[in-house]
C-alpha cells in the first residue's frame, strides 16, 4: 500500500548552544546570531516517515513548514534523507502566531493539500517548547493523536499501532488513519543524508528562490518539475484572517526578561582537609545535615 | 450549571492516587483563587474514584467533580478532551490549571484548541495582575499573569490571554510547592454522568499494552541532594556519589550530559527538562551550571559547587564553592562527615 505522509517541520533557532552575543541590549533574542537548524525533533519524524515509506515503496513524503520564506532550507536537508517534497506556508500576515494560530494555519494547509493517510510531527520545537501544535492540528482536523511516540510499530488495515514514552513508563496504542503523531527525541535517530540524493536535489528551490536564479539555471529548474518547491500564501489556504498571525493569538506575550540568576555571595574553600572538615562540622551544627 | 468564573484543575488518578503536580496545582490555585475571590474547584476523571474528594478537600478546594466511568481509565485523549470541553462550555471557568505531564501536555492543547482559549506551557510562575494592551490602550484586571522559560531557558516571558476563557496554563512538577489548607475544610462533591460528556465515537485509541513503571527514585522530597555531571566521568564515578548520599541521607541527581553520557538514569535528571528540586541541601559535583540545570535547583537553601573550574557558571550561585577534583574532594566529605556525626 503505497502512503500520503505529511511531515510538519519548523525551522528554528539553535537555543542549545546560546552565546553571549544571542541577546541583544534590550533583552531580546538576536535571531541572527543564533543559527537557524532543522527542530531536532522533527528530524525523528522524519526518520518514522522515511521508515514507513520503506516498508510501502511508492509512497511519498511531504514536508510541510510554516515560517519565512527561507525555511525551504529545511525541505531540502529532509529531500536529502529521503523525503520526496515540500511546502512553505509563508505570509507576512502569519507572523506573532502563538500555538492557536499556528495550528489553525498549519491545519487549513494540511486540508488544502487534501489526501493524506497520516501526520507525522516533532514533540516539541526548542525555541517556543510547548509541545501544543500537534495536538493541536490533530483537534482542527478531528483526528485522533499520538504524543509522546517513540516507535511505529505497525500501519496496517487502516490503522496504526504505535509506542509511546511517557514519564511513567511505556503504553502501545492503536489508532486509526488518518492520525496525527507526535514523535519523541529518544526515537530512533534520523538517518543521514544520500549523496545521490544531494546531488539530484541541490538546486531543488521554492518559487522566491527561483526569481533570485540566473535565467540559465531558471530553465534547468524549469525543466524538471522535481526541483520545484512549493510556497502557500495565507490565502491560497483559505486561512480566516481574524484566525492568524497576532490578531488570532489568544496568547499575548506581556514582557520578555533575560535570565540572569543573582549571583550570591559565597565562600570559598580549596582542597583542603580543615577547610572541608570546618565546612562539614558548620553543616551538621546548624542541622542542614545529621 | 451556570458561568461560576471560578478556578478549576484538572487531577491526575492513577492508583487510587492523585498526583503530585495536581496538589501543588490545587495549593497554587487556593492562593490565586483567594485573590480574585472566587472558589477553587477540582475535576478528577477516571475509575474507582471512590471517597477521593476527601483528600482534595484539604488543600482548599470547594467543589469537586468526578466523572467516573470504566472506559475514562487508563487516559486516552479524546474522552478526557470532550468532558472538559463540555464541562467547561456549562461552568465556563475563568482559570484551568493542569500539569505538564505527558496527559496535561497531550489534553491542554486538544481543550485549548476546541474552545479557542489560550493555553501557556510549562510555567514557572503564575500571578494574578492588570494589563494594558499597548495597541489599543484597552485595559484588563485581574488577569492570569503565566510566566515561562523559553528559548531553551534563556529567556522568561509573561503571557496573559486577555480576551479568551478559561486563561489555560500547564505547570511541571515540583515548580509549585504542595501545602494542605486546612485538614478540616469542607467542599461538595457533584458527580457528573460521563455518558452526557463523552461520546462513543470519541473512544477512538485503544490502549493495547501499558507498563508503567513505578520510579524508585524520589529526589523530589529528598532534603538533601548530591548532584553529578559530565565531570563524574563515569558510571562508577557516580558510585562515589550513590555513598556520599547514603552517607547523609540524601539523594543522587543528575545533570542532563550525565544522564545523556549513561552515568544515571533520566529519572535522576534535574533541571528544565527533568525535575525541579528545592532540598534544604545542594551538592553539584562536576556540574557546569548551564541554564538549564540552574532552572531546576536555583531554589535549594544551600548549594554547594565542587568543580575544578574555578570559574564554573554554577559557582556563582553557589554558598560554597570548593575548587578541586571531585574524586578528592567527595571522599573527604565522607570522611569528615563520619568523624564528626554521631
Ligand atoms: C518566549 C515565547 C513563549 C511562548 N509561549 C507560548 C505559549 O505558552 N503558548 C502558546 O500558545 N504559544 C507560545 N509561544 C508561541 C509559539 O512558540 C509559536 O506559536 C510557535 O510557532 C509554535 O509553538 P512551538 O514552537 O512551541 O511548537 P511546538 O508545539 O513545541 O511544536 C511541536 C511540533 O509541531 C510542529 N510545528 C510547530 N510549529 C511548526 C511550524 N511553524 N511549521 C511546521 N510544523 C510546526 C513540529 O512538528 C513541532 O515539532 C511563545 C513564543 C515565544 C517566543
Ligand atoms: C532544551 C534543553 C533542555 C535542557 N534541559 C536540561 C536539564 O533539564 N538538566 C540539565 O542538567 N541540563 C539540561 N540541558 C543541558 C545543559 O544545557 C547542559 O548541557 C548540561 O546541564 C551540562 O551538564 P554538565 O554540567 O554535567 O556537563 P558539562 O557542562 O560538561 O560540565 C562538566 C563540569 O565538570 C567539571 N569537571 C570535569 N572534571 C571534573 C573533576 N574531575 N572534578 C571536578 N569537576 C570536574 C568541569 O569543569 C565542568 O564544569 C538542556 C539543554 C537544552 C538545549
Amino acid at each position: 500500500m503505497s502512503l500520503n505522509i505529511i511531515v510538519l517541520a519548523k525551522q528554528v533557532p539553535d537555543t542549545r548552544n546560546v552565546g553571549k552575543d544571542a541577546m541583544k541590549e534590550d533583552g531580546t533574542i538576536n535571531r541572527a546570531a543564533l543559527p537557524a537548524i532543522f527542530n531536532p525533533e522533527d528530524l525523528n519524524a522524519l526518520e518514522q516517515a522515511l521508515r514507513l515509506k520503506d516498508a510501502n515503496p511508492g509512497s511519498t513524503i511531504t514536508l510541510l513548514t510554516m515560517g519565512l520564506p527561507r525555511a525551504s532550507e529545511i525541505i531540502r536537508e529532509a529531500i536529502y534523507r529521503g523525503a520526496d517534497t515540500g511546502i512553505v506556508l509563508t505570509d507576512r500576515a502569519l507572523g506573532g502566531a502563538d500555538t492557536l494560530a499556528t495550528s489553525y494555519s498549519l491545519a487549513q494547509a494540511v486540508k488544502k493539500f487534501g489526501n493524506y493517510d497520516i501526520i507525522l510531527g516533532g514533540r516539541q520545537a526548542i525555541d517556543g517548547d510547548t509541545a501544543q501544535v500537534g495536538p493541536q492540528i490533530a483537534e482542527k482536523l478531528g483526528l485522533p493523536q499520538v504524543t509522546y511516540a517513540e516507535e511505529i510499530l505497525e500501519l496496517k488495515d487502516g490503522h496504526v499501532v504505535v509506542k509511546r514514552r511517557l514519564e511513567s513508563g511505556v503504553e502501545t496504542v492503536k489508532a486509526p488513519l488518518p492520525c496525527v503523531v507526535t514523535v519523541n527525541g529518544s526515537a530512533a535517530e534520523c538517518r543521514p543524508r544520500n549523496a545521490r540524493r544531494v546531488q539530484k536535489y541541490k538546486y531543488a528551490v521554492s518559487p522566491s528562490e527561483k526569481e533570485k536564479l540566473s535565467d540559465d539555471m531558471k530553465a534547468i529548474v524549469d525543466a524538471r518539475p522535481y526541483l520545484n518547491l512549493q510556497e502557500w500564501s495565507a490565502a491560497y489556504v483559505d486561512a480566516d484572517p481574524q484566525q492568524i498571525g497576532l490578531a488570532g493569538s489568544p496568547t499575548k506575550v506581556k514582557a520578555i526578561e533575560n535570565v540572569v540568576f543573582t549571583a550570591k555571595e559565597s565562600l570559598t574553600l580549596d582542597n583542603d582537609d580543615a577547610q572541608i572538615e570546618e565546612l562539614v562540622k558548620e553543616l551538621i551544627a546548624n542541622h542542614t545535615i545529621g | 450549571m451556570t458561568d461560576n468564573n471560578n478556578l478549576i484543575v484538572y487531577c491526575e488518578y492513577e492508583d487510587g492516587k492523585v498526583a503530585d503536580v495536581s496538589l501543588e496545582l490545587l495549593t497554587k490555585g487556593r492562593v490565586l483563587a483567594d485573590k480574585l475571590g472566587v472558589k477553587l474547584e477540582a475535576l478528577v476523571i477516571g475509575d474507582k474514584l471512590d471517597k477521593i474528594e476527601e483528600t482534595l478537600y484539604p488543600y482548599g478546594v470547594d467543589t469537586v467533580y468526578k466523572v467516573e466511568d470504566a472506559r475514562l481509565y487508563p487516559y486516552t485523549s479524546n474522552p478526557h478532551a470532550s468532558v472538559l470541553i463540555n464541562l467547561f462550555k456549562e461552568i465556563k471557568p475563568q482559570i484551568c490549571l493542569m500539569g505538564a505531564t505527558c496527559i496535561g501536555r497531550d489534553l491542554g492543547p486538544r481543550v485549548s484548541s476546541c474552545l479557542h482559549s489560550g493555553l501557556t506551557a510549562d510555567c514557572t510562575a503564575l500571578e494574578i495582575g492588570d494589563h494594558k494592551d499597548p495597541k489599543t490602550g484597552k485595559e484588563y484586571t485581574d488577569l492570569l499573569y503565566q510566566i515561562r522559560p523559553a528559548f531553551g531557558g534563556n529567556i522568561v516571558a509573561t503571557i496573559v490571554n486577555p480576551d479568551c476563557r478559561p486563561q489555560m496554563a500547564t505547570v511541571r512538577e515540583g515548580v509549585m510547592k504542595k501545602e494542605i489548607k486546612d485538614p478540616a475544610y469542607k467542599g461538595e462533591a457533584i458527580n457528573l454522568d460521563a455518558s452526557k460528556y463523552v461520546s462513543p465515537e470519541d473512544f477512538v485509541v485503544e490502549i493495547i499494552d501499558r507498563h508503567i513503571e513505578k520510579s524508585k527514585v524520589n529526589i523530589k522530597n529528598s532534603p538533601i541532594i548530591v548532584a553529578g555531571g559530565y565531570g563524574m566521568g563515569s558510571k562508577e564515578g557516580f558510585d562515589l556519589l550513590f555513598e556520599l548520599a547514603n552517607t547523609l541521607g540524601g539523594e543522587v541527581g543528575a545533570s542532563r550530559a550525565a544522564v545523556d553520557a549513561g552515568f544515571a538514569e533520566h529519572g535522576r535528571q534535574i533541571g528544565q527538562t527533568g525535575v525541579t528540586v528545592r532540598p534544604k541541601l545542594y551538592i553539584a559535583c562536576g556540574i557546569s551550571g548551564q541554564i538549564q540545570h540552574i532552572a531546576g535547583m536555583q531554589e535549594s537553601s544551600i548549594i554547594i559547587s565542587i568543580n575544578n573550574d574555578p570559574n564554573a557558571p554554577i559557582n556563582t550561585i553557589a554558598d560554597y564553592v570548593i575548587t578541586g577534583n571531585v574524586e578528592d574532594i567527595v571522599p573527604k566529605l565522607i570522611k569528615y562527615y563520619k568523624k564528626n556525626s554521631k
